[in-house]
C-alpha cells in the first residue's frame, strides 16, 4: 500500500498574511493509497495550506514535493497538470449544463474548437464503473442530489488523472447514508492508489476513514496520530488546545408546561412548493427538542414560521399558551420567543453595527436604555460589557464592527443577546455551524443551562453529534414532515440517520 | 482605514474635480487662477456675498440632512425637488389662507405645513416601496415631475396672484404676509433665520440617527433588513418613516425658499429649477460629499453654496457660463462615488486575508 517516497510532501510551509501567521512551519505528507486527515478548527490554517497546494496562494517559506521532486505550483491549472485534484466544499459546477459538459469545461485541447463530448462521456462511464461513482453523464446537474453532485466533482478530478485528491469538508452537506457511500468510494480510490487529503472537523468521520491524522491549531501542527491510538476526546483537545467537554452534562430537569406548540403546520417554501407539511410539535419548559434532518427538508421554513418571518398556509403556533399564528417577528418575541437564526450574518446580526449595537438589536426600545428620549450610552455600554464578559465574546472593543469578529464570536454575541432577554422559548437553528469547538462547547452549555431554568429549547441542526449531545427528544424531518420523534434513550445514530432519509 | 484618512477621500475628490474644472476653464481660453479667484470673490468677497452664500447653502443643507436619513436607511431618495415643492405649496397655502394670524403663531404653522407637505410627498414613494416593491428611485423622480405640474396648475389657477389674473398671468402667488417671513438675522443682508433652522435640523438629524431608538432602527433596516426583521423590527414601517422624514426636511427647504426670499412669494417658471434652483439635487451632492453624515453635511453644503454663488461671479467676470459650476458638482459626485470604490478596492487588495 505505501511506498517509501510519499506522493506529496509539504515541508516547513509558512504563510503570512498582514497580522496573521496562517501557516507556521507546517509539514504534511500523503502516501499513495492512504487517507490522511487534516483536522482543525476554522482559522487553524487548513484551507490556507490546501490553497497553497492548489496554487491559489504561494508559500512564503517551505517546499512542495510531489513524488519526491520539488514542485512549483503557480495556479490551479498547474496543480491539475501535476495531477493534484481538489473537491471544494462549495461545488464548482454549472447547474444548467449536463455532467459531461461540466466535466469537459476547462479541458484544453488546442487542436479542436470544442471537446469531443461523446469521448468525454465514454471516459466518464469508465471512471464511474471503476470506482463505483454512479452518475448518468447526460443528465443536467441541477437535477442531481447533493451527493451526486459531489460525485461529479470527484469524477472531474479523476478525469484529469488526479493522483492526489483533496476533499475540503466533503461531508458537510451529506446525509449520514451519503457519507457512508462517499467513504466506500474513497476506499476504492485509495485501493487503486490515489492519495487523499480529507479535511474535516467532524471527529467521528476522521476516525472512521483516515489512515493518519494531522491536527492543526493556529497555523501550527499540534498533533500527528493514527485512529487506533486516539479518540474523539483527545482529538478535540488537540484541536482546541485545552480540555473540552464534548457533551455537556444534562442534569435531570422536571419538565414544565408546554411552552411552544405547533400543530397541523403547513408552510410554502421559496419555490412555491410545500416546504413544511402537517407538522405537530410540542416543546415543554425544561426540555430540549432537537430537530435532525438533512438541510432543505423544511427545517428553515419551520423555524421562520415559528419566528413570524414566514407566512403559514394552515395550522397554528402558540408560545406559552398565547396564539402566535401568523404574527410578526416582534409579536412572537413579545410572547417570549428568542430566535437564533440559521444564517448569522444575514439574519442574526448587522455586520456594520458594532458589538454594542448588535447586542441592542432586539431590546433597543427597552426603557432601561433610554433617558429623556435619548439612548443612555452608559447603560448601553455597561450592558454590552457585561454580556461580552458573561458570554466570552472575544472582541477588541465594544465598538468593533461585528463583521470583523470570527463566526464563533458572532454566534456567541447573538446567543448573549437572545438568551439574556429571559425567554420562555428558544429557537436555535444550526447554533454551532461553522463555529469552532471551544465556542460550540460554550454555546451548548448555555443552551443546557436555559433548559435547567425551565425554558423550552428547540434546536434545529444538521449535525447529529450536536442533536445527540443536547436533546431530550429528537424529531426527524424529511421532505417537510416530522417522520419520527425519538426519545433520547431510544435513539441511535443509525435509527436517526435512517429516518433522515425518510425510512421509518 | 482610519477616520482621518477617510476624511481625506472627499477632499481628494474635490481637489481632482477642481483640477478638471481648471482644465475646462483653460479650454475656454481663460486663466484658471483668475477663475478660482473670481469664485472665491463671488462667494466671500463681501459681507453681503457671504450672506448670499449662506442663504444659498441653506436649502442644500436641509435637503442634504434629509438625504442622510434616507440613504442611511438604504432608501435612495431622488425626490428632493418634488418634496421641496410640496412643502412650499402647502406652507404657502397656509400663509395665503391665514394671513392675519400673529407671527408667533403663523410662522411655526407655516414651518409645520412645509414639513407636512414634504413629508407627505416622501411618504408616497415610501409606502409604494414598502408595500408594493416599487423602486423608490423611479417613483421619487416621477413625483418630482408631478409636483412641478401641480405647482404650475396651482400657481396659474387657485393660488395665482389676483393682480395677475387681469395682468400678464405670470404664474405666481401674491406677496405673502410679512407675518410669515423668516426673520432677517443681519439687517442689510439677506441672511435669515432659515440658516439657523437648517443647522439645527442637521444636528437634530444626527441626534435622531445615533442617539435614539428611531434612528437605530432606521440604520439597522438600512444595513441589513433581514436581521432587522428577525430582531422584531417592522422593516416596511421604517422605510416609510425614512422617506417621510427625508421628505419633511426637503419640505422645510421649500419653506425657506419661499419665506426667506426677497419677493416673499412662490413663483414658477414652468420647470422645477426655476423655483428650487435644483436644491433638491444639489442637496444630494452635498450629503454625499459630507459622507452621508448630517454634521459633515453642514460644511459640505456651505462649500457647494459658495460654489454656486461664486459661479455667478465667474460668469460676470470671465464670461464663463455658470454651467461650469454644475459640471463641477457632477465631477465631485463622480469622484466621491468612485473614491468609495477605490476605498473598497484598497481594502480588498491590502486588507488582511482570511
Amino acid at each position: 500500500m505505501t511506498t517509501s517516497t510519499p506522493l506529496l510532501e509539504l515541508r516547513g510551509i509558512t504563510k503570512r498574511f498582514p497580522g496573521v501567521l496562517a501557516n507556521d512551519d507546517v509539514s504534511f505528507d500523503v502516501r499513495t493509497g492512504e487517507v490522511h486527515a487534516l483536522l482543525g478548527e476554522n482559522g487553524a490554517g487548513k484551507s490556507t495550506l490546501m490553497k497553497i497546494l492548489f496554487g491559489l496562494y504561494q508559500a512564503d517559506e517551505g517546499q512542495i514535493m510531489l513524488r519526491g521532486e520539488e514542485a512549483t505550483i503557480t495556479s490551479p491549472t498547474s496543480a491539475i497538470e501535476q495531477r493534484v485534484g481538489m473537491v471544494h466544499q462549495h461545488f464548482m459546477l454549472v447547474p444548467t449544463l449536463t455532467v459531461v459538459e461540466n466535466v469537459a469545461l476547462g479541458l484544453h485541447d488546442a487542436r479542436k474548437l470544442r471537446p469531443d463530448l461523446d469521448a468525454v462521456g465514454a471516459r466518464i462511464r469508465e471512471i464511474s464503473e471503476e470506482y463505483g461513482l454512479e452518475v448518468d453523464p447526460d443528465i443536467d446537474v441541477w437535477k442531481l442530489s447533493v451527493g451526486e453532485r459531489q460525485r461529479v466533482e470527484i469524477i472531474k478530478a479523476l478525469y484529469r488523472d488526479a493522483e492526489l485528491l483533496v476533499l475540503d469538508e466533503p461531508t458537510a452537506v451529506l446525509t449520514p447514508q451519503e457519507v457512508d457511500d462517499l467513504f466506500v468510494i474513497l476506499r476504492q480510490l485509495t485501493a487503486a492508489g490515489t492519495g487523499i487529503v480529507f479535511i474535516s472537523h467532524k471527529l467521528h468521520e476522521v476516525l472512521a476513514l483516515s489512515d493518519r491524522i494531522t491536527v492543526l491549531r493556529n497555523g501550527r501542527v499540534t498533533g500527528r496520530t493514527v485512529p487506533a491510538e486516539t479518540d474523539r476526546q483527545q482529538l478535540a483537545e488537540m484541536m482546541v488546545g485545552r480540555e473540552v467537554d464534548l457533551a455537556p452534562d444534562r442534569p435531570i430537569v422536571e419538565t414544565g408546561p408546554v411552552r411552544l406548540s405547533v400543530s397541523g403546520l403547513h408552510v410554502t417554501g421559496d419555490r412555491g412548493t410545500p416546504a413544511v407539511v402537517d407538522v405537530d410539535l410540542d416543546v415543554r419548559g425544561g426540555e430540549i427538542l432537537g430537530i435532525a434532518g438533512v438541510s432543505g427538508n423544511g427545517q428553515r421554513e419551520l423555524a421562520e414560521a415559528i419566528a413570524g418571518l414566514r407566512q403559514l398556509d394552515r395550522g397554528s403556533i402558540s408560545i406559552d399558551g398565547a396564539d402566535t399564528t401568523g404574527v410578526t417577528p416582534g409579536m412572537a418575541r413579545a410572547a417570549g420567543l428568542s430566535y437564533v437564526p440559521e444564517e448569522r450574518m444575514k439574519d442574526g446580526a448587522v455586520g456594520e453595527f458594532d458589538v454594542a449595537e448588535n447586542l441592542l438589536l432586539v431590546d433597543h426600545g427597552d426603557s432601561r436604555f433610554i433617558r429623556n428620549g435619548l439612548f443612555d450610552r452608559d447603560q448601553i455600554e455597561t450592558h454590552a460589557a457585561r454580556l461580552v464578559e458573561e458570554y466570552a465574546v472575544k472582541t477588541p472593543t465594544l465598538h468593533t464592527p461585528t463583521s470583523s469578529l470570527s463566526g464563533g464570536n458572532i454566534q456567541k454575541l447573538i446567543m448573549a443577546r437572545e438568551l439574556d432577554s429571559d425567554p420562555l422559548v428558544i429557537l436555535a437553528a444550526q447554533p454551532t455551524r461553522g463555529v469552532d469547538i471551544g465556542a460550540a462547547e460554550y454555546i451548548h452549555r448555555r443552551l443546557v443551562e436555559q433548559r435547567g431554568e425551565g425554558v423550552a429549547v428547540l434546536v434545529i441542526s444538521e449535525d447529529l453529534d450536536e442533536v445527540f449531545a443536547l436533546s431530550d427528544r429528537i424529531a426527524v424531518m424529511f421532505d417537510g414532515a416530522v417522520v419520527k420523534i425519538f426519545d433520547r434513550a431510544d435513539a441511535t445514530r443509525e435509527s436517526v440517520g435512517l429516518a433522515m432519509t425518510g425510512v421509518v | 482605514m482610519s477616520r482621518l484618512a477617510g476624511a481625506f477621500v472627499p477632499l481628494g475628490a474635490a481637489l481632482l474635480a477642481f483640477v478638471f474644472g481648471a482644465v475646462m476653464i483653460l479650454a475656454l481660453g481663460e486663466n484658471p487662477i483668475d477663475g478660482l479667484l473670481a469664485i472665491i470673490d463671488g462667494a466671500f468677497g463681501s459681507g453681503e456675498r457671504i450672506a448670499a452664500t449662506a442663504v444659498r447653502a441653506t436649502p442644500l443643507l436641509l435637503v442634504g440632512a434629509g438625504i442622510t436619513i434616507a440613504f442611511r436607511a438604504s432608501v435612495i431618495n431622488i425626490g428632493g425637488e418634488g418634496q421641496i415643492i410640496a412643502g412650499a405649496l402647502l406652507s404657502t397655502a397656509v400663509a395665503l389662507w391665514l394671513p392675519d394670524l400673529p407671527k408667533i403663531v403663523l410662522l411655526p404653522l407655516v414651518i409645520l405645513a412645509g414639513l407636512v407637505g414634504g413629508g407627505f410627498w416622501g411618504a408616497i414613494p415610501g409606502a409604494l416601496k414598502a408595500y408594493a416593491s416599487v423602486n423608490e428611485i423611479l417613483s421619487t423622480i416621477m413625483l418630482n415631475i408631478v409636483a412641478v405640474q401641480l405647482m404650475n396648475y396651482l400657481l396659474r389657477g387657485p393660488m395665482i396672484d389676483p393682480i395677475e389674473v387681469e395682468g400678464t398671468r405670470i404664474p405666481q402667488t401674491e406677496r405673502l404676509t410679512d407675518n410669515a417671513a423668516l426673520p432677517t438675522l443681519i439687517e442689510g443682508t439677506r441672511l435669515h433665520f432659515g440658516v439657523i433652522l437648517a443647522i439645527i435640523a442637521a444636528v437634530v438629524v444626527w441626534v435622531i440617527l445615533w442617539r435614539t431608538p428611531t434612528g437605530f432602527r432606521l440604520r439597522a433596516v438600512g444595513h441589513n433588513p433581514d436581521a432587522a426583521r428577525a430582531a422584531g423590527m417592522n422593516v416596511e414601517r421604517n422605510i416609510v418613516k425614512a422617506l417621510t422624514m427625508s421628505g419633511a426636511l426637503s419640505g422645510l427647504a421649500g419653506v425657506v425658499l419661499v419665506f426667506g426670499s426677497e419677493s416673499l412669494r412662490l413663483v414658477t417658471d414652468g420647470g422645477s429649477a426655476g423655483f428650487t434652483g435644483s436644491a433638491g439635487f444639489n442637496g444630494i451632492v452635498a450629503a454625499l460629499f459630507g459622507g452621508l453624515h448630517p454634521l459633515w453635511t453642514i460644511p459640505s453644503s456651505f462649500l457647494f453654496g459658495s460654489l454656486l454663488t461664486g459661479a455667478t461671479e465667474l460668469q460676470r467676470d470671465l464670461q464663463i457660463p455658470n454651467a461650469l459650476a454644475i459640471a463641477l458638482n457632477g465631477l465631485i459626485v463622480l469622484f466621491v462615488v468612485s473614491s468609495d470604490r477605490a476605498r473598497g478596492w484598497i481594502k480588498d487588495r491590502f486588507g488582511a486575508a482570511t
